[in-house]
C-alpha cells in the first residue's frame, strides 16, 4: 500500500529496516532469554539519529512528529518488540516535556533525548494505584525552593537505564485526582534509587523497574506544568503516545506474519508446502487484511494529529510559549479517542494474528528457537500498558456519549 | 593533524543476474544501482582514519555515468564531506589503464590529497587491479588486500596484507594508494541526518576537460584493451546423485567415484 | 612510437624461500603466446637467493629462465619488484608479462604496466592468438559472465594476470632452460614503502587459491565444533579448508577461508561443498571447479543440482564414513 509517505519518512522506515534485519534479527533471542539491556543496539539507533525522528530541529531532532515516531516503531519492533521499545519509551518522556514544558525546560532535556545520548522513561503507576492513577500515594512536599519527593512508583518501561524520568506525585493527597502534579527527574539525584526488577512474559530486554524516592530533592523548576494539573499532563501524553504503542503492536503483527508466511512456503507436508492449504491461506489471508486495516488506522489518524501538533510546535517555540497552549489557542482537538482507538485495534490484531501465527507454525511456532512465539509473548503488553484496552473502550464510549450529548446542546441552541 | 582522503568508489549493478543482448553487450539498464560493496570497507575505513586524524577531510570519487551521484550521495550520507562524479561521454568504453589515468587526474586536481583507498576490487570487472594502477600513475606506493591499519598519521601509514602464508606489515609514505579487503571492518550504516545532508550537497560533475585530460587519450578507442563479446556462463547441470541405504554405502559408493577421478 | 618487443615472461613468484607452483600455469599460458609468435618463453626469477630456484624451474617447459636477484626484493615491496621487472624489461623488451592473479600479480603487474606503458588485463582462464594479436577470456559480474577482451598494445608490453588454477602445471620437459643473471639497481626505482615485519600464518594450512582440492562447510553443520569434520574430510584428501560467507560471519572459521563473491574465487579440481545450500555468492566463488560434490540433507538446493556428485544425508554421519572408506580404500592399495 502507498500511504503517501515523504522520501524522509522513507528513509526512516529503510534505516530503521536496516537495523531491524541486520542489527536486532540476530541477537534478539540473545537478550530475549537473558534480559540484559541491548545497549549495543542503542548504540546503532543513536549513530542513525533515530531518537530524534519526532521531535523539532530547534532541539536536535529531524522535524517530524508522530508519524514518524510510528514508522520507526512499528519496522523495529518487526524484528523485536523488546528493542524496538527503547525508542517509545523515550518518548513516552519527550512528549509530555514537549507538549507541557516551558522553553527552558524543553531546551534543557530534549536536545539529550533527541540525540538519544540519554534515554528517558515515564512513570506513573504505583502498587495500588494502576488504571485508578487518582489513589496515588507518592508525594511531592514543596519546601522552600525544592520539592522532597516520597513514595514508590512501579512498573517503569526502561527504568535504571534511562536518565531523565517524568514522574507523577500528589502535592496534595487531599484533593485526590487534582492534586496530582508531574516532575522531571534525573537519575543520580540523591534519594531516589530502583527497587526490584520485574520478570516479564515479554518484551523482557526492557527493564521494569520499582522507582523508590526516601526524601528526594528536586529543584521546584522541574515541576512539568502546573501544580495539580498532572493528570492534565498523562492524558495529553497519551493521547499522542497511544499510536506509538499502537506501532509497536502492528510491527510485531507484521514480523510474525512474515515469518510465517516464510516458513509456511518452505514447510512441507504429504510432498507440498503447507502454504499452499486453502485452510493455511484463509489464516494468512485474515491476518494480513488485520494487518493492513490496523495500518491504515493508524496512519491516517497519526497524518491528523500531526496536522495538529506541527503548527502548535512552530508556534511554541517561535513565540515562547508552551505547545500545549498554541494547541489550544489553534483550535486544535483532544485525540483521546481516536488515539484510544488506533492502540485498541492495533493490540487486538496483534494479539489475533501472532497467536495464530504460532497456530499455523505449529510444534516449531511453539518452540524458543523459532520467533513466533516470542512475538505472542510480546503482543500481549501492547493490549495491556499505556491503559489496558478496556480502559480506552471506556475513554472511546464516554467521548461517543460527550459528542452525542454536545451535538444534542448544539441542535437545541440552534433551536 | 588532520589529511585529505580519497575514496575511489564506482556505481555497480547491485545483483549478478545481469542479461547479455544479441551484440554480446551486458544490459544493466534496469538493474538496481549501489555502491560497489568492496568499496564499502574504504568509506568506512576512510571514516574511521578521519575520526583519529582529526582535522580529516573526506572526498568521495566516483567516475563513470553520471548516475553515479547516487552512490556519492549514499557515501556522504555515511559521514564523508564532499563528493565529486567523474563523467563525459568521452570516458565511455575505457578500459582499466585509461580508467586509473581519470582517476589519478582527478586526484590530483583535488590538489592535496594523502590517501587514497579503493576496495579490493569491483563487484562487475573484478580486477582488483586499480589500487596499483593508481599508484602507479601518481608515481606514489600502492598496498592492495590490506586487512589493517595499524597506524597512521600526516606523513605515513602502517598497514597488513593478507598474503596466502601469513601478513606482511609494510610502512608506507603518503601521499599512497591502499586497497583494503572485507576483513578491515563492518561498514556503518547511515544517519537520517547524514542522509538530508546528503539530499542536499550538490555534488560537481567534472568532465575530461574539468581534469585536464585530453579527449583524445580517454574512452574506447584509446583504451589498450576491449571487451569484444560477452556470454553468459553456461549452467552447469546436474550430475549423479550417489546412492546407499547407509551412510557407509553412500561414502562407500562416493569414494569409488573419486577413485574413478584420481582424486583418491 | 610503437614498442617492438618479443618473447613472453612468466614471472615466478617466491616467498619465503617457496617458489609458487602457479610458475607452471603462467608457462602452459604462455606456451600459447609464444608458440603462435614463434617467441621465447623466459621463466622470470625475481627476489632474493631466488637463483637456486633454477633448478626446480629449468626442465619444465620454459626456454630461458632469467634471474632478478637483490637483498632489497627480498620481501614483496611493491616498488621494489616494479623497479627491478620495469628495468629489466626496458632492457630486454618482453612482448608479454604474464603473473598470477595472486595478491602479488594485482600489485604488480598494473605498475609494471604502468611503467612500461603497456596494456594489463586480468584473470585470464582462457589465451588465444589469432593473427599475432591477443584475446583472453575472462569471466565476470560474479562469474556469470564471460567476457572476450582482446589486447591491443602498441606503446608497451602486453601484461597479463591468469586465474589462478585456470591453466593446467607444466610438466617436465626434456631441455634445460639456460639460465641468466639480469642486473638489479635499487637507484633505478624510487621507494617510499618500508618492509616492517611478516608474521607467517602458523596454521600451515594449504592456501585456497592454488589448492587442487578444497573441502568447505557451511551452515548445515550445524555448529561451530562441528567443523571439525570439514578440517577431517580435507587431510584425509590433502585438501585445503573452505567455508560458506554464513558461517565466517558466525565466527566459526576465519575470514581467509571464505570462498565466494566477497572471499577467494577458487578453481580446484575436486571441490567438496559440505552443508551449504549455494547461495548465489557463493556458487560465483567455486562453480568453474572441475568436479563438485555436494553432501546436504536437502536435494533441492542449488549445490546439490549442480554438482557432479551429490550425496543425500547428514554430515555428522557421512563424513566420518567418508573418512574411513578413504582410509580403509588406502590400506587395501598400499597393502597390496
Amino acid at each position: 500500500m502507498d500511504y503517501e509517505l515523504t522520501e524522509t519518512q522513507l528513509d526512516i522506515i529503510n534505516l530503521a529496516g536496516e537495523i531491524a534485519d541486520k542489527k536486532i534479527k540476530p541477537v534478539r533471542a540473545k537478550y530475549d532469554a537473558s534480559e540484559e539491556f541491548p545497549w549495543e543496539i542503542i548504540e546503532e539507533m543513536r549513530k542513525a539519529d533515530l531518537f530524534g525522528v519526532y521531535l523539532p530541529e530547534e532541539y536536535g531532532g529531524l522535524g517530524g512528529a508522530n508519524l514518524e515516531l510510528i514508522l520507526m516503531s512499528e519496522r523495529l519492533s518487526q524484528a523485536c518488540a523488546g528493542i524496538g521499545l527503547s525508542a517509545l519509551t523515550s518518548s513516552l518522556c519527550a512528549i509530555p516535556i514537549l507538549l507541557f514544558g516551558n522553553p527552558d525546560q524543553r531546551k534543557r532535556y530534549l536536545p539529550d533525548l533527541a540525540s538519544g545520548k540519554k534515554l528517558g522513561s515515564f512513570c506513573i503507576t504505583e502498587p495500588a494505584s494502576g488504571s485508578d492513577a487518582t489513589s496515588m500515594g507518592a508525594t511531592a512536599t514543596l519546601e522552600g525552593d525544592h520539592y522532597v519527593l516520597n513514595g514508590v512508583k512501579n512498573f517503569c518501561s526502561g527504568g535504571k537505564t534511562s536518565e531523565t524520568y517524568v514522574v507523577f506525585f500528589s502535592t496534595n493527597p487531599s484533593k485526590g485526582p487534582r492534586g496530582i502534579s508531574a516532575f522531571i527527574i534525573e537519575k543520580g539525584t540523591p534519594g531516589f534509587s530502583f527497587g526490584k526488577k520485574e520478570e516479564k512474559m515479554g518484551i523482557r530486554c526492557n527493564p521494569t523497574y520499582e522507582l523508590v524516592f526516601e526524601n528526594c530533592q528536586i529543584p521546584k523548576e522541574n515541576l512539568l506544568y502546573k501544580e495539580g494539573r498532572g493528570l492534565h499532563v498523562a492524558q495529553g501524553t497519551f493521547d499522542l503516545s497511544r499510536p506509538g504503542v499502537a506501532a509497536q503492536a502492528l510491527g510485531i503483527a507484521q514480523g510474525a506474519l512474515n515469518e510465517t508466511i516464510e516458513y509456511t512456503r518452505q514447510r512441507k507436508q504429504f510432498g507440498v508446502p503447507v502454504s499452499s492449504f486453502q485452510a493455511m491461506q484463509h489464516m494468512l489471508a485474515d491476518c494480513a487484511t488485520q494487518i493492513e486495516a490496523s495500518r491504515a488506522l493508524l496512519y491516517s489518524v497519526a497524518k491528523a494529529m500531526d496536522k495538529d501538533v506541527i503548527p502548535a510546535t512552530q508556534k511554541a517555540i517561535k513565540e515562547g510559549i508552551l505547545v500545549y497552549d498554541a494547541m489550544k489557542k489553534l483550535g486544535a482537538k483532544r485525540w483521546t479517542k481516536e488515539s484510544a482507538m488506533v492502540k485498541v485495534f492495533c493490540s487486538d490484531t496483534a494479539m489475533k494474528v501472532t497467536t495464530d501465527c504460532v497456530q499455523m507454525c505449529g510444534g516449531i511456532g511453539y518452540m524458543r528457537d523459532f520467533p513466533v512465539e516470542k512475538f505472542m509473548r510480546d503482543a500481549k503488553i501492547t493490549q495491556i500498558y499505556e491503559g489496558t484496552n478496556q480502559v480506552q473502550r471506556n475513554e472511546i464510549g464516554m467521548m461517543l456519549i460527550k459528542e452525542a450529548a454536545s451535538a444534542a446542546r448544539r441542535e437545541a441552541v440552534a433551536a | 593533524m588532520g589529511i585529505h582522503i580519497a575514496v575511489c568508489i564506482k556505481r555497480t549493478p547491485s545483483s549478478t543476474s545481469v542479461a547479455i543482448d544479441e551484440s554480446g553487450q551486458i544490459q544493466t539498464a534496469g538493474l538496481p544501482h549501489g555502491i560497489n560493496p568492496f568499496d564499502e570497507y574504504a568509506i568506512e575505513e576512510a571514516l574511521r582514519i578521519k575520526e583519529k586524524l582529526e582535522g580529516s577531510k573526506v572526498t568521495i570519487i566516483s567516475a563513470g555515468a553520471p548516475e553515479s551521484e547516487d552512490v556519492v550521495k549514499a557515501a556522504l550520507a555515511l559521514g564523508a564531506d564532499e563528493g565529486v562524479v567523474v563523467t563525459d561521454p568521452a570516458f565511455d568504453g575505457s578500459d582499466t589503464m585509461v580508467t586509473s589515468l581519470i582517476l589519478s587526474k582527478t586526484v590530483e586536481k583535488l590538489g592535496d590529497v594523502k590517501l587514497i583507498l579503493f576496495g579490493k576490487q569491483t563487484n562487475d570487472g573484478e580486477s582488483g587491479h586499480m589500487t596499483a594502477l593508481v599508484g602507479a600513475r601518481l608515481g606514489r606506493p600502492s598496498i592492495s588486500a590490506v586487512r589493517k591499519v595499524t597506524d597512521i598519521d600526516a606523513d605515513s601509514i602502517t598497514v597488513q596484507r593478507l598474503m596466502d602464508d601469513g601478513a606482511d606489515t609494510l610502512k608506507l609514505n603518503l601521499p599512497a594508494v591502499v586497497g583494503v579487503t572485507k576483513e578491515i571492518n563492518e561498514p556503518r550504516l547511515p544517519s537520517l541526518k547524514g542522509k538530508m545532508r546528503a539530499k542536499k550537497a550538490a555534488i560537481p560533475k567534472w568532465g575530461a576537460g574539468d581534469i585536464g585530460v585530453d579527449a583524445a587519450v580517454v574512452g574506447k578507442d584509446a583504451s589498450p584493451t576491449g571487451v569484444v563479446k560477452m556470454e553468459p556462463v553456461p549452467a552447469r547441470t546436474a550430475g549423479t546423485a550417489i546412492t546407499g541405504e547407509t551412510p557407509e554405502e553412500l561414502a562407500k559408493n562416493l569414494v569409488e567415484k573419486l577413485k574413478e577421478t584420481k582424486f583418491i | 612510437m610503437a614498442y617492438e618487443g618479443k618473447g613472453v615472461w612468466c614471472v615466478g613468484e617466491v616467498r619465503h624461500g617457496d617458489l609458487s607452483p602457479s610458475l607452471f600455469e603462467l608457462i602452459t599460458a604462455g606456451r600459447i603466446i609464444a608458440d603462435a609468435r614463434s617467441e621465447t618463453l623466459t621463466a622470470v626469477l625475481i627476489g632474493k637467493g631466488v637463483a637456486a630456484k633454477a633448478d626446480e624451474v629449468a626442465a619444465r617447459g620454459a626456454d630461458k629462465i632469467l634471474v632478478l636477484e637483490h637483498d632489497a626484493l627480498d620481501q614483496l615491496v611493491d616498488e621494489a619488484h616494479t623497479g627491478a621487472l620495469t628495468a629489466a624489461a626496458g632492457t630486454e623488451k618482453p612482448r608479454t608479462l604474464l603473473f598470477s592473479a595472486s595478491v602479488y600479480g594485482r600489485s604488480v603487474a598494473p605498475r609494471v604496466a604502468v611503467a612500461l606503458g603497456g596494456a594489463v588485463a586480468s584473470d585470464a582462464s582462457a589465451l588465444t592468438v589469432t593473427d599475432g594479436k591477443l584475446t583472453l577470456e575472462r569471466s565476470a559480474f560474479g562469474s556469470a559472465v564471460i567476457s572476450t577482451v582482446a589486447v591491443n598494445a602498441a606503446d608497451g608490453p602486453e601484461v597479463v594476470t591468469t586465474a589462478p588454477m585456470a591453466f593446467e602445471r607444466s610438466g617436465t620437459s626434456e631441455t634445460k632452460a639456460e639460465v641468466t643473471q639480469a642486473a638489479v639497481d635499487p637507484a633505478s626505482w624510487t621507494q617510499n614503502t618500508e618492509f616492517v615485519s611478516f608474521s607467517a600464518d602458523e596454521s600451515k594450512e594449504i592456501d585456497l587459491g592454488g589448492a587442487e582440492k578444497i573441502v568447505s562447510g557451511g551452515r548445515g553443520l550445524g555448529n561451530a565444533d562441528n567443523f571439525s569434520l570439514i578440517r577431517d574430510l580435507a587431510k584425509s584428501l590433502g585438501a585445503a579448508v573452505g567455508a560458506s560467507r554464513a558461517v565466517v560471519d558466525s565466527g566459526w572459521i576465519p575470514y581467509k577461508h571464505q570462498v565466494g563473491l566477497t572471499g577467494r574465487q577458487v578453481r580446484p579440481r575436486l571441490y567438496v561443498a559440505c552443508g551449504i545450500s549455494g547461495q548465489i555468492q557463493h556458487l560465483a566463488g567455486m562453480k568453474s571447479s572441475d568436479v563438485i560434490v555436494a553432501i546436504n540433507t536437502d536435494a533441492d538446493c542449488p549445490m546439490m543440482k549442480l554438482a557432479t556428485y551429490s550425496v543425500k544425508g547428514d554430515l555428522t554421519q557421512i563424513i566420518p564414513a567418508i573418512v574411513s572408506e578413504i582410509d580403509k580404500v588406502r590400506g587395501s592399495s598400499n597393502g597390496s
